[in-house]
């Protein structure tokens, strides 16, 4: 089962990955050229995954859309350990003080925020783009690593080694980066991969109202708005981008429930 | 007693700072970054004149600390402005599209905990079986779906193939039958991912539980390991479910945006997005600002009832 689960993810997101990665080098078609003719073609030998209702290639355009989708929620990933792992650390450190006390009510503020709407308000003020998507959902990584980051850096903290440490005269924060951050890496993996798959949904959602990675530029998300009004005339242009999404995420949650299971040595007899 | 009254005053306390901040970042955020409001919600084509005018009525003349102020009394007040593109005053337009939002946030709930508790406590019961692992595989599914994408299947199966449900749009409340009907699909859509996480949630929650010693005590003195589930279990999973239905609250509020685009649904939702769209900054403003009340007051009501179902919690900050 917890085998199973490892091999299905890791299997589901390394296509995903891998769909991204060959389409900077080979396509099956251009994702960018019209051909009216060739519109709402059903799945073929020339056309994997058939054309959209203006006969571009479908399976091109995921190819290239899973770059989108991949780039943002990765560095969207990318700010929230790099901001909140740090606080989460300091936070630890000093556990119960003001300075814990600050970073925390800041997390519980940033929680309260309906995230879609700030992700939508935030798009709205400095214009839709890819960059501003992964601000906008970058934002709300942070809050989740910094707590995940303190929760499981506070038993650390009493262990007799960091006593040792802190005797033999190293600096909090020196032991923070060199001891601490080592012990709490594997949870802090498992969340990137469940933030990586929120990421992935997050996107899709905001390029679906049209908030994401502007038109040429094929998105999953967007994908899907236009295939809205075909959707009766030609099913598969809303099932492929839908599935791609599903199957992103269903890998990418599968690998993280496999890893945590892998890595957190509690889990192992649960 | 005392623990009680010194719990609700912090917390009471911590709500108060909160919704002053979440304030203040809205305001931040639509007022003080676009620049100049006024010029930002004519666009580029308009003339000074009109600019100058509408900096006039939305008395932008004022410095910003003055104007924050307005604006949080006028809220207070019930006073949520005049929206600039359709000429009515804030408070009707929200009035309107929460009573779509609001029932539509209420049914996706109920659908979704009323989906996620039997399935929760079937794979808690079956744990590490068949029925476990299908159910947790379907959880996972689940959660993988984006709302948006469900909602359309949802409109091609149900409305345009078996033509059993509207497939968009609001006849509003005077017939209740015909509302209802226009929100079953939408909840739907919103409630199928949100219940696999709950199920998800309750699942870890019963193992856990049943894994402490009361539970072998119970065990001990005769009853099932389903019944000591349904009578002791439950109660004690209740806080992580409860955490969860919380924010879900919040999230279905919210999270409706899309959803609601895909039905056209004339929801708060969607009042947000088009509002963002004509760039009416008034509308956008308060409707996010109710937004965040709600969130903060549920949760504020979340950590309540933790306290009444877990009397250990009242003494922890």
């Amino acid at each position: 089962m917890r085998r199973l689960s490892l091999a299905l993810g890791l299997a589901l997101s390394g296509a995903a990955l891998a769909a991204a990665l060959v389409s900077f080098l080979w396509l099956p078609a251009d994702p960018l050229v019209l051909s009216v003719a060739d519109r709402l073609q059903p799945p073929s030998a020339a056309h994997w995954l058939g054309t959209d209702h203006l006969g571009r290639d479908i399976a091109a355009m995921l190819m290239a859309g899973a770059r989108v989708s991949i780039a943002v929620a990765l560095v969207a990933v990318g700010i929230g350990l790099g901001i909140g792992v740090p606080l989460g650390l300091i936070a630890s450190a000093r556990a119960g003080q003001w300075l814990d006390d600050l970073v925390m009510r800041g997390n519980d503020l940033i929680f309260a925020f309906p995230s879609l709407v700030i992700a939508i308000l935030i798009t709205a003020v400095f214009g839709p783009s890819a960059t501003n998507a992964i601000l906008a959902i970058g934002i709300f990584n942070i809050p989740v690593f910094a707590r995940v980051a303190r929760g499981a850096a506070l038993p650390v903290w009493t262990l007799d080694y960091i006593r040792a440490a802190r005797l033999a005269g190293k600096g909090r924060l020196r032991i923070a980066a060199e001891h601490v951050l080592p012990n709490i890496a594997p949870l802090l993996i498992v969340q990137a991969t469940i933030q990586f798959s929120l990421g992935i949904l997050a996107e899709a959602g905001l390029s679906y109202v049209g908030l994401g990675a502007q038109p040429p530029t094929p998105s999953w998300g967007r994908m899907l708005a236009e295939a809205q009004t075909m959707v009766t005339l030609a099913p598969h242009v809303a099932l492929m981008p839908g599935l791609a999404i599903v199957l992103t995420v269903l890998g990418l949650n599968l690998l993280g429930d496999g890893l945590r299971d892998r890595l957190d040595p509690r889990r192992v007899r649960a | 007693m005392r623990a009680m009254i010194a719990f609700l005053a912090r917390r009471l306390l911590v709500l108060m700072l909160s919704l002053v901040v979440a304030s203040l970042v809205v305001f931040t955020a639509v007022e003080v970054v676009p620049g100049n409001p006024a010029a930002f919600m004519l666009g580029m084509n308009a003339t000074p004149e009109t600019v100058a005018a509408l900096q006039q009525t939305l008395g932008l003349g004022q410095p910003a600390p003055l104007r924050y102020l307005d604006w949080v009394a006028g809220m207070l007040r019930g006073d949520f402005g005049i929206s600039y593109t359709y000429r009515t005053p804030v408070a009707d337009l929200v009035a309107d599209r929460l009573a779509v939002s609001l029932p539509l946030a209420a049914l996706a709930l109920a659908l979704s905990a009323a989906l996620a508790l039997p399935v929760g406590l079937f794979a808690a019961a079956r744990q590490g079986r068949a029925g476990d692992a299908v159910a947790m595989g379907a959880a996972q599914f689940g959660i993988a779906l984006p709302n948006f994408w469900l909602a359309m299947l949802l409109v091609l199966v149900f409305a345009v193939n078996l033509r059993w449900l509207p497939a968009g749009g609001f006849p509003g409340w005077s017939d209740p039958a015909a509302a209802l009907r226009a929100l079953i699909l939408p909840a739907v859509a919103l409630a199928l991912p949100q219940a696999a996480i709950l199920a998800r949630v309750l699942r870890a929650a019963l193992i856990e539980t049943m894994a402490e010693d009361y539970i072998r005590t119970v065990r001990a003195k005769g009853r099932s390991r389903t019944g000591a589930l349904l009578a002791h279990g439950l109660r004690n999973a209740l806080v992580p479910v409860l955490t969860i239905l919380g924010m879900q609250f919040s999230f279905l509020l919210a999270g409706a945006i899309i959803v609601e685009n895909v039905f056209y649904l004339p929801g708060l939702g969607r009042l947000i997005f088009q509002a963002i769209t004509q760039r009416d900054l008034i509308v956008v403003e308060s409707a996010v600002m109710l937004l965040v009340v709600a969130v903060i007051l549920v949760t504020f009501l979340t950590d309540l009832a933790y306290a009444l179902v877990d009397p250990r919690l009242r003494r922890a900050g």
